[in-house]
């Protein structure tokens, strides 16, 4: 292959990997934004994602077949139940630590994480269980450059959804209400805004779409396990402060440039793809110490 | 009073007279030192091995309480150091033949790096990003140990000798039981003094309330620093003996779950209290001995017991004086 070739070629791998970090980590960047909380829960929101559209898709394929069109039903209906089990989180777990210490409501967090994990390890015994559908491996070829037809879609239902959410943010009232929660919860309090539904709206839309990308990359890797929403959380959080956390164009170029980093960083000569993990995390703290506020994020000042 | 605490005091009542008086926790405390020292001849030699692998969790969650517990930051890549510790201990001992006793400063000192590499940027930024930082820093450690070379890659470093002490070879585990008796009551002294001491309450202070700590003069960056850093040391001194117990370390016993049970310890028994700490890693290490039929299911009955004292009762299973608001 030539330069030009590799460099197509890991530009298209970037931009599928970047696509899923994108979707998750809009998640991590909107809940943030509202209560100011990692959701450390979120990446295996993504994962109950991937197995909600599984057995979905399981039970419909033989209706409406295992193809594209049947995996984006299988898609928006996880997409519903996983919003909702979002909701229920925030509700039961949430909500009554906004008032305590921060550092109850991480831990309160990552038990949820915990939970979540465990309990699927529990019910698949820790198997990869696979995820088969007729999407087959067909492809174009432009020039010597290979590029399959799931990977368009991907990256194309990608895209969709964020440009749907980017229209709900900047042009709807729930929208409007979702960004002055996040800029100040008391004074939205006081202008009759309705801040416990607009936290819910957020967590609705935030693991919806963790769910979408579950189950598409179920679907596009053939498989889903319990672990899944391990790396893929922590990489998404990386990509979100990449673009400045609580930003929400932020996470979305966040997701890219990660995805594109890590398709490219692991043709670097010395770093394989066994360290393309290791890679990420350095990315990870580079950026915290250098630019802590992203590329897109506002500069935080503590208020007291 | 709350239901709550009516409650925790007919439940923990005569426990809270322990603590609270002082010739009562005496007499407990010298009951404990004797159980401790005539243990392994009434329980045998299983109970021994169980108990021994308690106390090196003892070390732990003590170690990992200064930084959670003490100073208030959430650090869930504790088993970073403790296997910078042990491969500390394995890499030297085994490739270049150092003694063991001359590999523990190295492997304090490589902790305590460690340490400041993370711990210098981010304490700097909200602390809720050291969390995040800390996992990567679990996995980056995880990760490297099994792509190096020097580290043995998957299948880890074994062989590696049991060290003499003035002639006494620490070899059985009979040896390794006292050994780690020494080390729990060192961590647990250690901790006392740290607790008692000005940066133990500056410690206190930065975890109430950061600003004003700020405003009266504490430099709160470096005191979370110091927390994050002597929690490192404890970490990674109870992998250099766990590295010399079992003789043969590999990647997969400094994972993710690992740091997670060591965190599970601190804030089930009761986080920044001693006895609730020691309290909490005997309730990870002898739960599952007593219920076995768990199997599986025992991380999942850890990570539930763990969201419902979060919800329900903060403060931990051990009750502390004005811990609870």
């Amino acid at each position: 292959m030539s330069v030009f070739e590799i460099i197509m070629h890991q530009l298209v791998n970037g931009l599928v990997l970047g696509s899923f970090y994108a979707l998750v980590a809009l998640g991590y960047t909107m809940i943030f934004g509202v209560i100011k909380l990692l959701n450390f829960a979120h990446g295996d929101l993504y994962m109950i994602g991937g197995f909600t559209g599984f057995i979905i898709l399981s039970a419909i394929s033989s209706v409406v077949g295992g193809d594209w069109f049947g995996i984006f039903i299988a898609m928006f209906l996880s997409m519903i139940a996983v919003g909702c089990l979002g909701v229920v989180i925030q509700r039961i777990a949430y909500q009554p630590m906004l008032a305590a210490p921060r550092l109850s409501i991480l831990i309160t967090a990552l038990a949820v994480s915990l939970v979540l994990q465990n309990a699927v390890l529990a019910l698949t015994g820790g198997q990869y269980t696979a995820f088969s559908t007729d999407i087959g491996f067909g492809g174009v070829n432009i020039g010597s450059l290979f590029i399959t037809y799931n990977q368009m879609v991907l990256v194309g239902t990608a895209s969709i959804l964020m440009i749907a959410l980017q229209v709900f943010v900047t042009r709807t009232q729930y929208g409007r209400a979702m960004r002055a929660v996040a800029i100040d919860k008391d004074m939205c309090e006081l202008m009759g805004i309705n801040v416990p539904a607009i936290i819910g709206v957020t967590f609705f839309i935030g693991s919806a779409l963790a769910a979408a990308a579950g189950t598409m990359a179920g679907a596009y890797y053939g498989s889903v396990w319990y672990f899944m929403g391990f790396l893929v959380g922590l990489k998404a959080f990386t990509a979100a402060v990449i673009g400045g956390i609580g930003s929400i164009p932020g996470a979305m170029l966040g997701g890219l440039i990660l995805g594109l980093l890590e398709a490219f960083g692991t043709q670097i000569p010395g770093i394989g793809s066994e360290w393309k993990d290791v890679f990420t995390f350095v990315v990870l703290i580079l950026v915290l110490v250098f630019k802590p506020t992203g590329l897109l994020g506002k500069s935080e000042q503590e208020r007291m | 009073m709350s239901e709550q605490k009516v409650l925790s005091a007919r439940l923990f009542g005569p426990l809270a007279v322990l603590v609270e008086n002082s010739k009562a926790r005496w007499t407990a405390i010298g009951a404990i030192l004797i159980l401790m020292a005539i243990g392994p001849f009434i329980f045998g030699q299983y109970a021994t091995v169980i108990m021994t692998n308690a106390l090196l969790y003892v070390v732990l969650a003590l170690g990992l309480n200064i930084v959670v517990g003490y100073a208030g930051l959430l650090d869930l890549g504790y088993a970073a150091f403790f296997a910078i510790g042990a491969y500390t201990v394995g890499i030297l001992t085994q490739e270049f033949g150092v003694n063991f006793w001359l590999t523990l400063p190295v492997a304090v000192l490589a902790a305590a790096i460690g340490g400041i590499i993370i711990g210098g940027p981010t304490l700097r930024l909200r602390s809720d990003y050291l969390a995040i930082v800390t996992l990567g820093f679990g996995e980056i450690v995880r990760l490297s140990a099994r792509n190096l070379d020097i580290t043995g890659k998957a299948s880890g470093i074994s062989g590696i000798e049991q060290p003499y002490l003035f002639g006494w070879h620490i070899a059985g585990y009979l040896d390794f039981y006292y050994v780690f008796c020494v080390l729990a009551i060192l961590a647990v002294f250690v901790s006392v003094r740290l607790a008692n001491s000005r940066l133990g309450r500056a410690w206190l202070y930065v975890r109430h309330d950061e600003d004003v700590a700020e405003a009266m003069g504490i430099n709160r960056v470096r005191v979370k620093l110091a927390a994050y850093v002597i929690g490192a040391i404890f970490g990674s001194v109870g992998g250099a003996f766990f590295a010399a117990n079992l003789g043969a370390i590999s990647p997969e016993s400094f994972s993710f779950t690992q740091s997670v049970l060591i965190l599970m310890a601190v804030i089930l028994g009761g986080m920044g209290k001693i006895p609730g700490v020691i309290l909490g890693a005997l309730i990870i290490i002898l739960g599952p001995e007593l219920l076995r039929d768990l199997g599986p299911l025992r991380l999942l009955v850890f990570a539930v017991g763990l969201l419902l004292i979060m919800l329900f009762r903060p403060s931990g299973i051990w009750p502390g004086k004005g811990a609870q608001k």
